[in-house]
């Protein structure tokens, strides 16, 4: 049991926050950047091909890097220390993901090689209005028919959905179950989200599109590990948020001063600061704990099982944690923190949206505590 | 980073699984499972057999009786312990005075005190807090004056827990009236059997006997018995506090409460999603505290103490008490039997429930209050 980087993984942060780190340093840029489509820059996007991110988690025979979780990990971190606006996780992580896990090899080839190589923008169509967080697909249909598979019905909200050169689109099937499917020309109509990143409606009307993998086959269960595993990366990009947010709001403490004295000279407020410190410190170990459960089933010694175990239990913990940081770290800096021009509250918006993105802190624990009897005490090292 | 434990680290976490389960005895460990307090034959007994096995004070120096281990082997041995419901060898001597005089006292203090101190041949108890000198310890008043060679001590300590059981009293003492607060303290340590001497019990809310009060008047104590620099008891002080706010979070023993009580209440909230929900949202807390102190554990160098180890102490507490509140509710209107002999028709954990749930309330106001954690977070690791 070792919770420590190795040297290779602290190289791989450096990289990655010294890139991260230039374009969104100062938050002013990440504030331009967003206002203008596609919500984020495309060369910076560039850059993250070109040091190998995008391609982090594929296999090597998809066109892929071949690394692990761990290292994904220390990528969402570092881009959710700028809370950067490039779509890594819902287009690497989560669309990619699908990818890998159900495509053939002649599709995984074409599109995690074009993502890798920075060449494409993925998305998946998932989210239909109305409902909460699902792995399944109900009002978007697949139909199949001699011509072909179609799609009909709307996704809403799809992040980065118009952007997106290919789409991963869940559907319902004929005979039950959810399909996949790759869509490159469905109707979108873009707009920001309020965090400033994209998100889409998309709508299908009798459109075509490919099966991804076997076609007519219910994919929901590796559908729901893919989110499971995002879960766990969200988290670990909430956690950068969060090691932003908590120095920024003390060092304001230090700096403030009001009624002639810093603001750090009241009890009242330093104290509601370590609580802050004590919701960061859970967040971070179970984030680190999750990913290892991640990791350890990426190389077949675990089961999917333990993975949506983890997803879950870390998605608690850092949907608690980050509400709690997020909103004392408003109130601490007070009016400043409204405003669009400084930093703390666009860092609180993107904690709130990847606390919705697949699921809230209530959402997980309603899992959680369907099973409280079905085991005596949790052991994370069994 | 990796989850599982190196084949060497499982070994090791068998071993001592083995150990605690085999040679501590069953009576003893179905005792502290049931979740009331150890007796003084049960803590003394439980203590000689770790000793004798070299794992009661793995913390000491190793010429002393310690080990070698990484900080992950010490994270094992605290698991392991807790999880085969060992009482935790006495904090006073392993995890207090005993590092103490292994860092501050005379070699003939160590070769005097320290053998006897892991082996608990002498059952020690703690003088530092006194009516007017909780938090802000360095308030206290009670005295030593030097005439030849003895100190002349005077004054009054308060909450010693166990004092009923102690055989000597590690105490700070005022040896320097004219100096500022903190620098005019000294320990001394004192034969409980002095003249002078007198232990008066103090009856908490759960209606136990556990802390004490007490008295000193003219006891004179031997000069020798004088630890570490005259009126350089304040860096000793800091010195025992900060060892023992490591050590102070029963994440293990809370984690196995809940999952006795499971266990026994299953039918009473099976079907009740709210307390469902608690038990859920506790239970990953727990977790989370857990791996923040294997985290700690993992991370610590040189002896020093991951900055997160204060994370343990107040959300240890908080979840021991939030596991006790449930508990109690569990428990329902049975809660009420806590007068109840054995021939109640109410499980012990029920009848217990009340008393436990009062008596942890304590958990927050000592070994430094949530508050003066909170005050350590903020000036010490938030510099604000």
């Amino acid at each position: 049991m070792d919770f420590r980087y190795d040297d290779e993984q602290d190289a791989l942060r450096e990289a990655v926050r010294g890139l991260v780190g230039k374009a969104y340093g100062d938050y002013e840029d990440r504030r331009r950047t967003v206002t203008t489509d596609p919500g984020f820059d495309e060369s910076q996007w560039g850059r993250m091909a070109e040091m190998g991110l995008l391609g982090l988690p594929f296999s090597e025979e998809d066109g892929g890097v071949g690394a692990g979780p761990i290292e994904i990990g220390i990528v969402c971190q570092e881009l959710g220390r700028a809370i950067a606006p490039e779509p890594y996780l819902t287009s690497v992580v989560l669309a990619g993901g699908l990818i890998a896990a159900v495509g053939s090899a002649e599709q995984r080839q074409e599109l995690l090689g074009a993502l890798s190589a920075g060449e494409s923008v993925l998305a998946f169509a998932h989210d239909e209005p109305g409902r909460r967080w699902s792995p399944e697909a109900s009002s978007v249909t697949a139909t199949s028919s001699d011509d072909g598979w179609t799609l009909t019905g709307v996704k809403e909200p799809v992040p980065h959905g118009a952007r997106a050169d290919v789409l991963v689109v869940s559907a319902a099937l004929p005979d039950g179950g959810t399909g996949l499917f790759l869509v490159t020309d469905a109707t979108t109509a873009g707009y920001a989200a309020y965090d400033g990143t994209r998100a889409a409606r998309v709508t299908f009307e009798a459109t075509a599109a490919t099966p991804l993998g076997e076609p007519g086959l219910d994919v929901t269960a590796s559908i729901a590990t893919v989110q499971d595993i995002t879960r766990v990366m969200a988290a670990n990009q909430a956690l950068g948020a969060l090691q932003f947010l908590l120095p920024t709001t003390t060092e304001y403490l230090r700096s403030r001063k009001q009624f002639g004295v810093p603001l750090s000279t009241f009890q009242a407020l330093t104290f509601r600061a370590a609580e802050m410190y004590v919701s960061l410190e859970l967040a971070h170990s179970m984030v680190d704990w999750a990913t290892m459960v991640v990791a350890q089933s990426s190389t077949g010694q675990g089961d999917p099982q333990a993975v949506a175990d983890a997803a879950r239990r870390v998605s608690v913990q850092i949907s608690t944690s980050g509400r709690h940081v997020g909103q004392e770290a408003i109130q601490l800096h007070g009016g400043i923190a409204m405003t669009m021009e400084y930093s703390v509250g666009m860092y609180v918006a993107h904690l709130t949206v990847l606390d919705h993105l697949l699921g809230d802190g209530t959402h997980h624990l309603r899992d959680l505590a369907g099973a409280v009897t079905t085991y005596a005490a949790l052991d994370p090292l069994d | 980073m990796q989850l599982e434990l190196s084949e060497e680290e499982r070994a090791f976490r068998d071993e001592l699984r083995e150990f605690f389960t085999t040679k501590v005895s069953e009576e003893i460990r179905d005792a502290v499972a049931a979740g009331g307090e150890p007796t003084k034959e049960h803590i003394v007994e439980s203590m000689r057999t770790l000793n004798a096995a070299g794992l009661a004070v793995p913390r000491w120096p190793v010429e002393w009786g310690g080990q070698d281990w990484t900080e992950l082997q010490f994270h094992i041995w605290h698991e392991e312990m807790e999880r085969a419901n060992v009482p935790t060898p006495l904090a006073f001597n392993a995890g207090m005075i005993g590092p103490v005089i292994a860092q501050f006292g005379t070699e003939e203090q160590k070769r005097e005190f320290l053998p006897k101190t892991a082996n608990i041949d002498i059952f020690w108890s703690q003088g530092f807090s006194e009516p007017d000198a909780g938090s802000d310890l360095a308030g206290l008043r009670t005295t030593a004056v030097r005439d030849g060679d003895h100190w002349v001590v005077n004054g009054q300590k308060t909450w010693t827990t166990l004092g009923q059981y102690g055989d000597w009293i590690f105490t700070l003492v005022r040896t320097d009236p004219e100096a500022k607060k903190q620098a005019g303290i000294s320990m001394l340590l004192i034969d409980m059997r002095s003249e002078g001497l007198e232990v008066r019990p103090i009856q908490l809310i759960d209606g136990g006997h556990e802390v004490n009060e007490v008295w000193f008047d003219n006891v004179r104590v031997p000069a020798d018995n004088l630890v570490g620099e005259l009126n350089g008891g304040w860096t000793i002080a800091k010195f025992l506090l900060g060892n023992e706010r490591v050590g102070v979070a029963p994440s293990g023993i809370t984690k196995r409460v809940l999952a006795r009580v499971k266990g026994l209440a299953e039918d009473r909230f099976a079907d009740d999603p709210l307390l469902c929900a608690r038990i859920a949202t506790l239970e990953n807390e727990l977790l989370a505290l857990e791996l923040t102190a294997m985290r700690v554990a993992a991370n610590s160098a040189d002896g020093k103490p991951h900055p997160a180890s204060s994370v343990l102490k107040l959300k240890g507490s908080e979840l021991q008490q939030a596991v006790s509140e449930l508990v109690l509710d569990l428990a329902g209107p049975g809660g009420l039997a806590s007068g109840a002999d054995d021939t109640s028709k109410l499980g012990e954990w029920e009848r217990l429930a009340g008393p436990i749930y009062l008596n942890l309330r304590k958990a927050s106001i000592y070994g430094g209050s949530n508050e003066v954690q909170r005050q350590i977070i903020s000036r010490n690791i938030l510099g604000l």
